[in-house]
């Protein structure tokens, strides 16, 4: 059954379930998909290992192949030459897909204020989460995910929600 | 000990010969300069200049030449690591080096207009790259050195006079440690040949360098091996204090050793975890990683920050160790020796260990010496160069350790080096904390470090010296200079150039990872794809220092 099926009446009561049952069953099995290219990797390899231990929250099936990954965390700095790759695997991904940007770097280009650094990864694809810091600490990137967890919970994300974005990559 | 010679640039090419001949065969740094901007007017606006070092590693040579035609002999058929690194001379100045087997660019990606590092190009002109480079006709060439030949229709391959598959391993990939790209071509599972395509994270170090003061530029080198971010903050004010003219206290002096040593724990550890995963090894990663998070509690404590730690400064270090810092690090230490014991109690008579590693990756003596290869890949293969030994610094010769050394320059011997440094360093780390000496942390000196708080606010002279000091940075006298450490990759130099102000002209890495990459095509060429990987691991390929 559509979940948006505009022919349905809102609110229908099935729907709502559902869509709650959806929700539920999405925010405890996401699975990244990690876009690690430099020191803030390091730091997700923090937030793996057993200290932190991502696994409490559902997320620890680490992918690395777009297709079956639903989380896309871009962790490090994304230069000029990572441009079309980043964009590549943000497409690969399927719908519904979300994108935390983790770091300075990956947020703004930090700072690398230089003419090799994307000045932020949003240039070319939709971000939903930043997370500041250079290194974010490990609690960062998990208050991150909750807070996405939590949107997940109560359905906030519409999958219409990055219709209109447009990158310096598209359409090119 | 070392020389600064110049050489005309009709001579430069004998002189190099010459040079080889004498057994300044290990090519540590080709760089360029762009005078245009300099204070001194010099012969020509811009020079080349190489850096070689002596088989008896003792002593090096800091060659330089003006050029007035953008325009040098390639000396890529005398030294193997002469290849990338003349590429990225071409990539960053535009220089040409004449007979060069494959001059293209390296750092900047193939859409890049202009070169970056010349002074007139803007810091801040990005340029879209809109496609990757597909590396057929480096590839094809690759190809064809080995006789196979293949056609190519419309910018593919088709069919070959062999059965071969082709494969990118990266930019994207779970073992390709960040993102570095190779293009293989598989006969079965075996690389018949291989290119690799680096530069995927070039985030303008050395450009950022020139518009930053020199205690600016800390946190920059934090971020080249991120892995083990101190011994980077160290080679890099060790230069610039050089440069200067200070001496340290034995004090910090032996910080410095202990933090050096604490440091390639850190890389050792995480490098170990990352290649044993590579091979299917999980279990090890919780013992080998779990010690990491000790050693950043350590240091956050002491420093502030987990990984980027910013701890040095030029003339000495933020602040000197906190009260029960000793017995933290002897806690931190114990918990390295259990994490090793742990890892290797399940690896070191596991006959699938030994089958994976041993004889795999192979790369002899004599090719690491012509890639300028350096630290545990060059000792793994049996060469004893460890510049704490060859050209001890801060005082280590005072220090009883040994150098590990491999015997072929497999996987095994990279690995197992590792594991023999993290013993060696703690031993070190023992000798300093059981002698270390009282005294300042940093020098006293006006031109140099920031006064204290209290006379910042209570003074007038404090309050000007710390202005200044905080505006203009520390003037370093017009000259230019290579210092180098053995940090936890192998030699790690700066090639610096002050104009005599606070900011750097032009600052130049000598990377340990740029060499090691260069090699790693050739050494995977004839194993098996799976060998490559574990290749790459053992390796210790860290982007942010490769690509800068
Ligand atoms: S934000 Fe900082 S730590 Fe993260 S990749 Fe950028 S420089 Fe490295």
């Amino acid at each position: 059954m559509e979940l948006n099926n505009p022919a349905l009446p809102l609110e229908t009561a099935i729907a709502t379930k559902l869509d709650e049952a959806i929700g539920w069953a999405r925010e405890s099995s996401l699975w990244p998909m990690i876009f690690g290219t430099a020191c803030c990797a390091i730091e997700f390899m923090s937030v793996a290992a057993s200290k932190y231990d991502i696994s409490r929250f559902g997320a620890e099936v680490v992918r690395f192949s777009p297709r079956q990954a639903d989380l896309l965390i871009v962790a490090g700095t994304v230069t000029y030459k990572q441009g079309p790759i980043l964009k590549q695997i943000y497409d690969q991904m399927s719908e519904p897909k979300w994108v935390v940007s983790m770091g300075a770097c990956a947020c703004s280009g930090g700072f690398y204020d230089n003419y090799t650094t994307m000045q932020g990864i949003d240039t070319i694809i939709p971000v939903d989460l930043y997370v500041g810091g250079c290194p974010p600490r490990p609690e960062a990137l998990l208050d991150a995910l909750l807070s996405l967890q939590k949107d997940l919970r109560t359905n906030k994300y519409n999958s219409e929600r990055h219709k209109d974005f447009k990158g310096a990559l598209d359409n090119v | 000990m070392f020389e600064n010679i110049t050489v005309p640039s009709d001579k430069i090419h004998q002189f190099i010969k010459d040079k080889y001949e004498e057994g300044f065969n290990y090519l540590l740094d080709i760089t360029a300069i762009d005078y245009t901007e300099y204070v001194e007017a010099q012969e020509e606006e811009f020079a080349v200049v190489y850096v070689l070092r002596h088989e008896n590693f003792k002593q090096h040579v800091v060659i330089k030449t003006y050029l007035s035609k953008l325009i040098i002999e390639s000396v890529s058929y005398l030294f193997k690591g002469a290849n990338w690194l003349e590429r990225e001379v071409y990539d960053q100045y535009g220089i040409i080096f004449k007979n060069h087997p494959n001059l293209r660019r390296i750092l900047n990606h193939k859409e890049f207009v202009g070169h970056p590092l010349r002074k007139a190009y803007p810091i801040t002109k990005g340029q879209l790259l809109h496609e990757v480079d597909d590396l057929i006709d480096e590839m094809n060439n690759r190809l064809l050195s080995k006789e196979v030949v293949c056609k190519l229709d419309d910018g593919h391959f088709s069919e070959c006079n062999k059965d071969i598959m082709f494969l990118n391993l990266g930019p994207s990939h779970p073992a390709s440690h960040g993102t570095i790209r190779t293009y293989v071509a598989l006969d079965g599972e075996t690389i018949e040949c291989a290119v690799s395509e680096i530069g995927y994270l070039h985030r303008g170090f050395e450009k950022s360098c020139e518009n930053h003061s020199y205690n600016q530029i800390v946190p920059y080198t934090d971020r080249l091996n991120y892995c083990s971010a101190i011994s980077n903050n160290i080679a890099f004010v060790k230069t610039v204090e050089d440069m200067l003219g200070i001496t340290l206290s034995e004090r910090a002096q032996a910080l410095r050793v202990m933090l050096l040593e604490l440091s390639r724990i850190e890389d050792h550890v995480v490098c170990l975890a990352a290649v044993l995963v590579d091979m299917g090894g999980l279990t090890n990663y919780w013992y080998m990683y779990n010690p990491r998070e000790d050693i950043y509690d350590l240091l956050s404590k002491l420093t502030g920050a987990r990984l980027t730690n910013s701890y040095m400064r030029v003339g000495g270090m933020t602040n000197d160790l906190y009260e029960g810092f000793e017995a933290d690090l002897k806690e931190v230490i114990k918990k390295v020796q259990y994490g090793v014991e742990q890892t290797l109690s399940l690896i070191k008579h596991n006959r699938i260990f030994h089958d994976r590693t041993q004889n795999v990756g192979v790369i002899s003596k004599e090719d690491a010496l012509s890639y300028a290869m350096t630290g545990p890949n060059l000792r793994a293969t049996g060469v004893p160069f460890d510049m704490r030994k060859d050209t001890p610094y801060y005082g280590y010769e005072k220090y009883e350790f040994d150098v590990v050394v491999g015997s072929v320059g497999d996987v095994y011997d990279r690995v197992m080096v590792r594991f023999g440094e993290i013993d060696e360093s703690i031993k070190i780390i023992e000798q300093v904390m059981k002698n270390l000496p009282e005294g300042e942390v940093s020098v006293k000196d006006a031109s140099v470090t920031l006064p204290t708080k209290e006379a910042v606010y209570t003074t007038i002279e404090g309050a000007m010296n710390q202005f200044k000091l905080t505006f203009e940075g520390v003037k370093v006298p017009v000259g230019e200079h290579y210092g180098s450490i053995e940090a936890t990759n192998g030699e790690l130099g700066f090639y610096i150039v002050s104009d005599g102000s606070g900011t750097p002209y032009k600052v130049k890495v000598k990377a340990p990872s740029f060499t090691a990459m260069s090699a790693y095509p050739e050494m995977i060429e004839g194993f098996q794809l799976a060998d490559a990987i574990l290749t790459l691991g053992s390796l210790n390929i860290i982007a942010g220092e490769m690509d800068r």
